[in-house]
């Protein structure tokens, strides 16, 4: 048959594009590439990945969506600890646990000690701070003085972690608060314009979908102070599923679970566990890398799937 | 006859917002959604809430008179309301879901 190479062929791309597509940034323009493209051209992909995004890991889950995540989190840290060149910071984006229990918290922690990667960096998600956020912060909160956001510097790259999950309102979406706004325009006072800067909090910090609260209500106020800024990554999980949006300077990007999938935005009644297929459910789950290459500056996002 | 019937079937129906789903719950939580989502109680009632979804829940008091953890499937949350007033809850995983208990 004439058309079989040429289907073998589209299925080989396909491929590709479900391992990932990656993101190059190059004087704040951000333009993506398929892997496929540039598994062709190595020079594609350059400089050292400086960190992996890890999100959503939801221990504690034990439903038909994924009735063992530990096991998926494992293969998740199996395929970070097997990548030739591995970055030196992990940032978990939250809901590290499913029900804030501390044997949860222990389980995870557990598990991502297995990480062969010097630092993790956590912010914590709604299903992490079930009781209000005693037990994150017992665990996660004291080098921010149990605020659970905070800053610091890496490999030239100024990091924000940001807390958007506590003190919800009625009907309402995530929300940062006055005094975690009025922390952050001091911690970016006369900050040089040409540091680039990675952002990570755990729901959506532009708005997705408003109906099923995926979205930060005073997010906006954290954007006018991020925009002077020539390169800013936004990095958020929450919705188990990639969801990109570039505006100016600004890359938004969420994050696949390493637990289960969810449905896309208003499919279904709600935004809960999406049971799939077995075979399908690896190729749902996975992490994020992002890379800087310093001649000339420009960096790269790539996802990984566990299949 | 007929009218007897007729006034037994209204008065269930008057009863039908408390124990009106799962037998053991005054309210559950289904579909992302609290059901009912508002009810009147007399005061020293202890109201139940109940969790249908596979998606846990919590539901906490806006005013910070209750606080459930967080409800998995089939975990039940109980709080008994003493004093009169008008009580807004939500659930503070999904701040979408929210109720309101009349206590009277």
């Amino acid at each position: 048959m004439n058309d079989q190479p040429s289907r073998r062929g589209a299925l080989k791309c396909l491929g590709f594009g479900g391992a990932g597509t990656l993101f190059a940034l190059s004087g704040g323009i951000v333009t993506p590439i398929s892997l496929a493209q540039a598994a062709a051209d190595k020079t594609a992909v350059t400089g050292k990945p400086l960190f992996l995004q890890i999100s959503d890991t939801h221990i504690g889950f034990n439903k038909e969506a994924n009735p063992d995540v530990a096991a998926t989190l494992s293969q998740t840290i199996a395929l970070v600890n097997a990548m030739p060149e591995k970055p030196a910071l992990v940032l978990h984006t939250g809901d590290i646990t499913h029900l804030s229990k501390p044997e949860e918290f222990d389980t995870a922690a557990q598990l991502l000690s297995g990480l062969k990667v010097s630092e993790l960096h956590t912010t914590p998600g709604e299903h992490d701070v079930t009781d209000a956020g005693g037990i994150y912060m017992e665990r996660f909160g004291k080098p921010s003085g149990g605020r659970g956001y905070y800053s610091f510097d890496s490999s030239g790259v100024h990091f924000i972690a940001l807390v958007n999950v506590l003190n919800f309102k009625p009907g309402g979406l995530g929300a940062l608060g006055d005094d975690q706004i009025a922390w952050l325009a001091g911690d970016l006072k006369g900050r040089s314009a040409s540091q680039p800067i990675v952002v990570f909090a755990h729901m959506p910090l532009w708005t997705i979908y408003e109906p099923w609260g995926w979205g930060t209500g005073d997010a906006g106020q954290a954007f006018a102070l991020l925009r002077r800024f020539g390169s800013v990554t936004v990095l958020n999980g929450h919705i188990h599923q990639i969801v990109r949006k570039v505006e100016g300077n600004m890359t938004f990007h969420t994050a696949r679970s390493t637990a289960y999938p969810q449905p896309q935005a208003g499919v279904g009644p709600g935004p809960g566990p999406l049971k799939v297929d077995a075979a399908l459910l690896p190729k749902m789950l996975g992490i994020t890398t992002l890379g800087f290459a310093p001649h000339p500056a420009s960096a790269s996002l790539t996802d990984y799937t566990i299949s | 006859m007929i009218s007897a019937t007729v006034k037994h079937a209204a008065a269930l129906l008057a009863l039908a917002p408390l124990r009106a789903f799962a037998g053991d719950a005054d309210i559950v939580m289904k579909n992302f959604d609290f059901s009912p989502m508002a009810i009147t109680v007399a005061h020293g009632t202890t109201v139940v809430w109940k969790n249908l979804d596979g998606e846990p829940h919590t539901v906490v008091g806006l005013a910070g008179a209750f606080r459930s953890a967080a409800l998995d499937q089939n975990d039940t949350f109980k709080f008994k309301f003493d004093k009169p007033g008008v009580y807004k809850f939500l659930c503070s995983i999904h701040p979408k879901m929210t109720g309101t208990i009349t206590v009277r």
